[in-house]
């Protein structure tokens, strides 16, 4: 059973290494959002400690909404994703590896590239520490949850705006505590109640969301 | 066995047909036909569980499928209007991707002999997206080759856009298949003449479906 789990995750980064130019798009607008934030606010490093955060999120987020409907889009052209549907394996696990490997294609890359945009906001090392951290456990919740928005709105017309506007108040606490804990690190207030928190989201939706996506692509298929 | 009770299908505030009571036995093969629009593909679709019946209910070996969608897909392959295969992939890695996530096996050799049944060994290695159009068809036909175990192939217009040599194979494949105690429905608007003891032709015509047993 899991090897179908490993089988899905293998097949979508071997998509993905074989259609770069998604992938890249994704980590492009993320940079450029981040390094073009600087640029128009102005250089004052005390103005810039105090956005680093919110500005890496939002920008994580913003990127994730972008990359979501190549989650099932493609799939669901070419009938792969009807074929995905007559498996005997339970359809929650091949959803739970299609949103594993988009998390490892987005989110991952997203979350090592804030190490470096720490620097670039004049983050201390602790505060950098804890953006990379709660960026690796909230990145998994935003390919989670988007994984629903684009299962539901799949095969619509403008199903991409749809999406973002069912996405977008989901991804909302998750901006909140992800961007939260770091400005609390900053101002030397215990974080520990954002990481539980920000765990506890992705332990809620790793749990529910496959099945709950599961059930919309049987929807979304008739 | 596969059978059908008081089955109708409603498409977009239209019913397209009703009360459609089918039994596939073991060892037979049903043809579903009709002109377009008709339904025939939303049919195999109910059959499979892709699509919700309107009324009545699908079974297999007497249970509805959805109560036993495991069992039941276990035992499917099921062939519809699109081929499900993944452009940037070479064909064996196609073959592979799909079988893996059918749960079904991978074996290397026998992946292979699947693609000398369509015809496509030699085409092992190429990506997909250089593929004619029949030579798609083959690649998602490969799917029943590779697939020894699953006594039931649904296959909608299994013979869009193959040659003769291709149409021939595939339409002794299925005599085989049914002649081995398996069941096979399909949907063409060919004049295939496939050689089995047991055929059911079904007609879907508006919303009347008549059935005659051949």
């Amino acid at each position: 059973m899991l090897s179908v789990l490993l089988q899905v995750i293998r097949r979508d980064l071997l998509l993905a290494i074989r259609q770069k130019s998604d992938v890249v798009n994704t980590l492009f607008f993320f940079v450029v959002v981040v390094t073009m934030v600087p640029l128009g606010i102005g250089p004052e490093p005390a103005l810039l400690r105090d956005v680093a955060a919110g500005v890496v999120w939002v920008a994580a987020l913003l990127a994730a909404i972008l990359s979501l409907p190549r989650l099932f889009a493609n799939d669901y052209a070419d009938g792969t994703l009807e074929q995905m549907l007559l498996s005997a394996e339970p359809l929650s696990l091949i959803v739970l590896g299609k949103a594993l490997a988009h998390w490892l294609v987005t989110g991952l890359p997203l979350t090592l590239m804030a190490i470096v945009f720490g620097v670039l906001f004049d983050l201390d090392w602790n505060a950098t520490a804890v953006l990379v951290a709660s960026l690796a456990l909230g990145t998994p919740v935003l390919s989670l949850i988007g994984s629903i928005g684009a299962a539901l709105t799949l095969g619509l017309r403008g199903g991409g705006v749809l999406t973002s506007l069912l996405v977008l108040p989901l991804y909302i606490p998750v901006l909140i505590f992800g961007a939260g804990s770091v400005n609390a690190a900053i101002s030397g207030v215990g974080i520990t109640a954002y990481f539980l928190l920000l765990g506890a989201f992705l332990l809620f939706t790793a749990v529910l969301m496959p099945w709950a996506v599961a059930v919309a692509l049987r929807i979304s298929i008739e | 066995m596969l059978d059908t009770v008081n089955l109708g299908c409603e498409r977009g505030e239209r019913m397209l047909f009703a009360g459609l009571d089918l039994a596939v036995a073991p060892g037979s093969l049903l043809r579903v036909a009709g002109p377009n629009g008709t339904g025939k593909t939303s049919l195999l679709r109910m059959l499979c569980g892709l699509l919700e019946p309107t009324t009545g209910e699908v079974r297999w070996n007497g249970i509805n499928i959805r109560r036993q969608r495991e069992d039941h897909l276990k035992n499917l392959v099921y062939i519809g209007h699109l081929n499900g295969v993944k452009d940037d992939l070479t064909v064996i890695e196609n073959l592979k991707v799909a079988q893996a996530v059918a749960g079904r096996n991978v074996d290397a050799a026998e992946l292979r002999k699947a693609l000398e049944s369509v015809n496509l060994a030699q085409f092992e290695n190429t990506i997909a997206r250089r593929l004619s159009q029949g030579q798609r068809r083959r690649v998602a036909l490969a799917r029943l080759f590779a697939t020894n175990n699953a006594p039931l192939w649904v296959l909608d217009e299994p013979f869009t856009a193959l040659d003769q040599r291709g149409v021939t194979a595939l339409s002794q494949a299925i005599a085989s298949h049914v002649g081995n105690g398996n069941m096979v429905v399909f949907v063409t608007h060919q004049d295939v003449a496939i050689e089995v003891q047991h055929q059911q032709h079904v007609e879907i015509a508006g919303s009347a479906a008549a059935g005659a047993e051949a």
